[in-house]
């Protein structure tokens, strides 16, 4: 099977741009990329489906020329589904901007906390020492 | 009838809460009825197993994998059996006494232990076995942790956890590894063949890991000690008699046949003697009666794992005869020291005194025992004891297994010494807890046991005299046994006496040293204070604990710095060097052809320009309205590549996610924040140019390597064939891979209520009502009801125009998609995106008000009927004796006016009309695409329209990218 360059191409180009995009702070810029990047994703079922072909209707057009409709099926539930996720994360940047004026992804907080606790070589919270004296005190029941 | 027995305990169990609450203390009673009447059953089993019959259960679990719920009851299982029902019962009878309230979760672990233990004693198929194994291990992890708010019952649980599971690990992959090597998991079939070869070596040698780890075994002899922190009846059940035999249960039925691979027999006999020393040695150190059993249930389980292992017919009856004394003689000490401390409130040998006056049954029983346990004639122990020592005294002179003469008499020397310190320490226990102390007050007794609750304890010291006496009894019934191993010379039988022998000498010797050793115990306490302190294997586990926990907090300091495009530059780093480090070894360039038609290459130009141009913009309408053209430059594509269903629902979706957009950026700032030029910049510029190039080049090397059929070959015939639709896409949707669908559904469920509740935080349908109230009566000559409310400078009588003329248009396209889908482009889900569409274009035209008048409905109900339909469509031809989301097909024709005379000939008036059922799937998606639309232009059309007019809303400040907060403008009430 020799895939289209073309097609490659562009998916290469929209994946790139939505990288860009998701790397920003922005949360109305990470939804443009996922939007650009989610079609650049759907262009390589298109690579994957092989040669352009005739709609998959039976009956309509012979049936070698007919393009592959499995990854079709794929995309359709993709295509809808960024779509319900999209207008989530609108929502979320709304409401970013509703609590605290802006929609800016901050760092989060509990990931500086782990940072200072290795800069400490400290170990995490849920560690516990597990010791039981050979004396009983600590091991005793009820 | 056996698996009937193991799910009976588990149904018990899961009732433990509500029993306990009816029957109060007497659940207990009533619970051990289950393990009352397995014991029964393995009873009326004897006279066949006896006769040398075995009983077998078998039931298909997952025969693809040869796996099968299979059972079988020989000689030990049949011992072990009585072992784990017999004891279970009475300490079940015993906690109905012990606890004063009854603890339901306590109650229920027990009974569910008492099950899954004895799935693991007569389990044949050694996955089935592993489930069973590893159900011990968490129980025993709940049971130990019953009291989470105590630091000690915690980091025990999870020490004897993580030991055992590790183990447990160690073994599963034995268990694979022996099963692959032998074709079967069947653990009779695997003995019976002895199979031999590498894999089968490393197989039985992790096995026997998982063993020793179980049983306590050195190294992983600490967490036994730990495990003290359960209730009392609780370490007697599980950690004495019946959970840490499960290693010695394997190891004895494994031993047969693997005891002479490599390694097995040296593992077996230094740990096992190791351990036997070291647990009583450590025993003589206790104050704590119940720790000083704990160090001595280590020391035999040693003692008893290196019997069993050993693989002589001697060794094997001894330690046979040895679990069952052993199972004996700790259940009633343990079952006393818990008298004790009730009795008390202590188990400190230090401070109790004169018990023995005061509980003189009580004393005696104990004394039994602990006589047991030391070895005392004319006890069970002792014969067990005399036994063993004959077993060992036989591999002098070789008996099969070809040990130096050196090595078994330094072995003796072990195990005599072992033997002392166990008289030593039984000594002390029964000293420490009934003695009277010189200069010592005897202690209170708080109030006296009721005869229930010594019941058990008396029954099973008692038991270990009587056996004492039935050596030539259980001799036969062990012969079963002994007759399968098949090294070793024929041992004589279990008996009190067998004249004046060499095994008898050195009983005597250890009883003589270990009365010695208790003797002059302040000497012996001194010398060992004297010790010097060893880095232990605790001490290696708690460091090695420590080093895991601050391995992850590193790696996770490293790995996770905080933001979120860090994150994500790791991941897609990996992916970059991954895939594109991986094409760097291509043999050869991929096949590809430039374009399929030089429109693609038209299209592809284009799409990429606005991709590009989409990095740089500022401006959030234009970035928007950017992303749409790459999104149409999309659906362009999928059209010439002959798929107009995703062209047709990509535009769709397009139209309305931009509109859905527009209507949340009415409240933001014109304007992305404008960073000074960082130079993060140019990295995340080279990484997008990596990834994308990566994703291109292994597209392409994928796409061209590829030589197998599509896996949709044959779907254009099948299509038709199952799901009656020429429309190949739409019949996969609904029918092919329908559960995709249906997944895909929930999260357009989920994600618009999500949208819902970020805007209206409480209840969709609270904005609703009040609209609704406001209907305007008098609107009649309007052409869009709702618009009566708008300011008249923001309406467009146009727009309204329009939009009353398209209305109908569009819902009814919407429907006629929604039919014709399964044979033409189409389908729910682009049906219900244009019905979705016109509900917008309402809105837009005259506001909530008419977004009422078009859908007055509440969205979540919508998509709520929605899933309904669908999910009906799934299983209603289960109830006609269909499958799951089968489709059916009818032909709908009227014969009335099929053909209907005209002056132009007849004509068929109804026409022909196929349904298919799954049509009424399409239905359910439909709706709740159509739900989701309205739910989302509810939210953020008519509940921002509401904040701003509450002023709720975000404030775009005016030249600048922030915005005032909703908190900011109105004081928060």
């Amino acid at each position: 099977m020799t895939p289209s360059l073309t097609l490659a191409v562009t998916a290469g180009v929209l994946v790139a741009a939505g990288v860009y995009l998701l790397t920003e702070r922005s949360l109305t810029r990470i939804l443009m990329g996922v939007l650009v990047m989610s079609n650049g994703v759907n262009l390589l079922f298109l690579v994957a489906m092989g040669p352009a072909g005739n709609p998959a209707i039976i009956g309509a057009f012979d049936g070698a020329t007919m393009s592959d409709p499995l990854p079709q099926a794929m995309v359709l539930t993709a295509i809808v589904i960024t779509m319900a996720v999209s207008a989530f994360v609108i929502t979320m940047a709304y409401r970013s901007f509703q609590l605290n004026g802006n929609d800016e992804v901050s760092d989060d907080i509990e990931d500086a906390r782990i940072r200072a606790l290795a800069e400490r070589d400290d170990v995490s919270d849920s560690y516990e020492d597990a010791t039981f004296s050979d004396t009983g005190e600590d091991v005793v029941s009820e | 009838m056996l698996l009937c027995l193991v799910a009976a305990h588990f149904v018990v169990a899961s009732l433990a809460t509500l029993g306990s609450r009816v029957a109060g203390r007497n659940a207990f009673a009533i619970a051990a009825l289950v393990p009352a009447a397995t014991f029964v059953w393995a009873l009326t089993l004897g006279p066949s197993l006896l006769a040398g019959g075995t009983y077998v259960e078998v039931l298909p679990w997952i025969p693809t994998l040869k796996v099968a719920l299979a059972f079988h009851i020989g000689i030990v299982q049949w011992l072990m059996t009585l072992v784990v029902s017999g004891i279970g019962t009475l300490i079940l009878l015993y906690c109905r006494w012990y606890f004063s309230s009854v603890p339901a979760r306590t109650l229920g672990l027990l009974v569910a232990f008492a099950g899954a233990m004895l799935g693991l004693v007569t389990a044949d198929d050694l996955v089935v076995l592993y489930v069973f194994w590893e159900l011990t291990t968490v129980f025993s992890y709940l049971l130990i942790g019953h009291d989470s708010s105590r630091r000690a019952n915690r980091a025990a649980a999870m020490t004897a956890l993580i030991v055992t599971t590790a183990g447990g690990l160690a073994m599963l992959i034995g268990i694979v590894t022996l099963g692959l090597a032998t074709g079967t998991f069947r653990l009779q079939a695997i003995i019976a063949a002895v199979p031999s070869g590498a894999a089968v070596t490393a197989g039985a040698l992790l096995m026997l890991v998982g063993a020793l780890s179980k049983s306590a075994m050195a190294p992983f002899h600490f967490w036994l000690p730990g495990a003290m922190a359960a209730p009392t009846p609780v370490s007697a059940y599980l950690h004495a008699a019946t959970m840490v035999k499960a290693g010695v249960y394997l190891v004895a039925v494994l031993a047969p046949a693997f005891a002479g691979v490599v390694g097995w027999r040296e593992a077996v006999t230094v740990l096992g003697a190791i351990t036997m020393i070291l647990g009583g040695w450590r025993a003589l150190r206790q104050n704590d009666l119940k720790l000083l059993l704990a160090y001595g249930t280590v020391s035999q389980l040693g003692f008893i794992t290196l019997l069993a292992g050993l693989g002589t017919k001697a060794a094997a009856l001894a330690g046979v005869a040895m679990l069952v004394a052993h199972a004996l003689f700790k259940a009633t000490l343990f079952l006393t020291v818990g008298v004790i401390d009730h009795a008390t409130g202590t188990r400190d040998l230090t401070k109790l005194s004169g018990l023995g006056r005061q509980l003189p049954v009580l004393a005696v029983v104990a004394g039994l025992a602990a006589a047991s346990m030391a070895g005392l004639p004319p006890l069970f122990g002792f014969v067990a004891k005399e036994s063993a020592l004959y077993a060992l005294t036989r591999l002098v002179g070789g008996d099969g297994i070809g040990i130096p003469p050196a090595v078994a008499v330094l072995l003796i020397a072990a195990i005599v010494a072992g033997s002392a310190l166990t008289m030593a320490y039984s000594l002390r226990f029964w000293w420490g807890a009934f003695a009277d102390k010189p200069r010592k007050e005897p202690t209170a007794i708080g109030h006296a046991p009721e005869i229930g609750f010594l019941a058990s304890p008396v029954l099973l010291g008692v038991a270990s005299l009587a056996f004492g006496f039935l050596g030539p009894t259980l001799t036969s019934v062990l012969w079963g046994y002994v007759d399968s191993v098949p090294t070793g010379g024929e041992p004589h039988e279990l008996g009190l006496w067998h004249g004046f022998t060499v095994p008898l000498g050195l009983s005597a010797t250890a009883l003589l040293g270990g009365y010695v050793l208790f003797h002059f115990r302040a000497s012996v306490a001194r010398v060992q204070a004297t010790f010097p302190r060893l880095t232990a294997a605790d001490e290696m586990y708690r460091r090695l604990m420590r080093m895991v926990d601050s391995l992850a907090v590193e790696t996770t300091a490293r790995v996770q710095r905080g933001s979120l495009a860090s994150t994500l530059s790791m991941i897609l780093t990996v992916f970059v060097i991954g895939v594109a480090g991986s094409l760097l070894f291509l043999p050869a360039w991929p096949q590809v052809r430039a374009w399929d038609s030089l429109a693609q290459l038209a299209v592809g130009v284009v799409t990429s320009i606005a991709a590009i141009n989409l990095m740089w913009v500022r401006g959030r309408i234009r970035a928007i309205l950017t992303a749409g053209a790459t999104g149409l430059g999309t659906s362009l594509l999928f059209l010439f590549h002959g798929a107009p269903d995703l062209a047709l629902t990509q535009v769709l979706v397009e139209t309305a996610s931009v509109l859905i957009f527009l209507l949340v950026l009415r409240s933001l700032p014109k304007f992305f924040t404008d960073r000074p030029l960082q130079s993060s910049r140019w990295w995340r510029l080279l990484l997008a140019a990596s990834v994308g190039g990566s994703v291109t080049a292994s597209i392409l090397v994928a796409a061209s390597s590829r030589t197998h059929e599509p896996a949709s070959a044959g779907l254009e015939t099948l299509a038709y064939e199952f799901g009656y639709g020429r429309n190949v896409v739409n019949v996969i949707l609904v029918d092919t891979r329908v559960w995709d669908t249906m997944g895909e559904l929930t999260v357009l469920v989920v994600a618009a209520t999500g949208v819902a509740s970020l805007i209206f935080l409480r209840s969709r349908v609270t904005g609703r009502r009040h609209a609704v109230r406001r209907r305007v009566e008098q609107n009649e000559g309007a052409w869009l009801r709702g618009s009566n409310d708008l300011n008249p400078a923001s309406r467009s009588l146009i727009f309204e125009v329009t939009t009353r003329l398209l209305f109908g248009a569009m819902m009814l396209f919407s429907l006629y998609l929604l039919i014709a889908g399964h044979n033409l482009p189409g389908g729910g889900f682009a049906g219900g995106l244009v019905a979705g569409l016109a509900l917008i274009v309402r809105y837009l035209a005259a506001g909530a008000a008419e977004l009422e008048e078009a859908a007055p409905v509440d969205a979540g109900r919508l998509m709520g009927v929605g899933l309904v339909v669908s999910i009906a469509t799934a299983l209603a031809p289960a109830a006609f004796g269909g499958r799951i989301f089968q489709s059916y097909d009818v032909h709908l024709t009227i014969g009335a006016l099929e053909a209907v005379p005209t002056p132009w000939g007849p004509v068929n008036l109804f026409g022909d009309l196929h349904l298919v059922t799954s049509t009424a799937f399409d239905i359910g998606v439909y709706l709740i695409v159509v739900g989701m639309v309205l739910d989302v232009v509810r939210s953020l059309g008519a509940g921002i329209d509401q904040q701003r007019a509450e002023e709720r809303s975000p404030l775009p400040r005016p030249d600048s990218t922030t915005a005032v907060p909703a908190s900011a403008r109105r004081p928060v009430r």
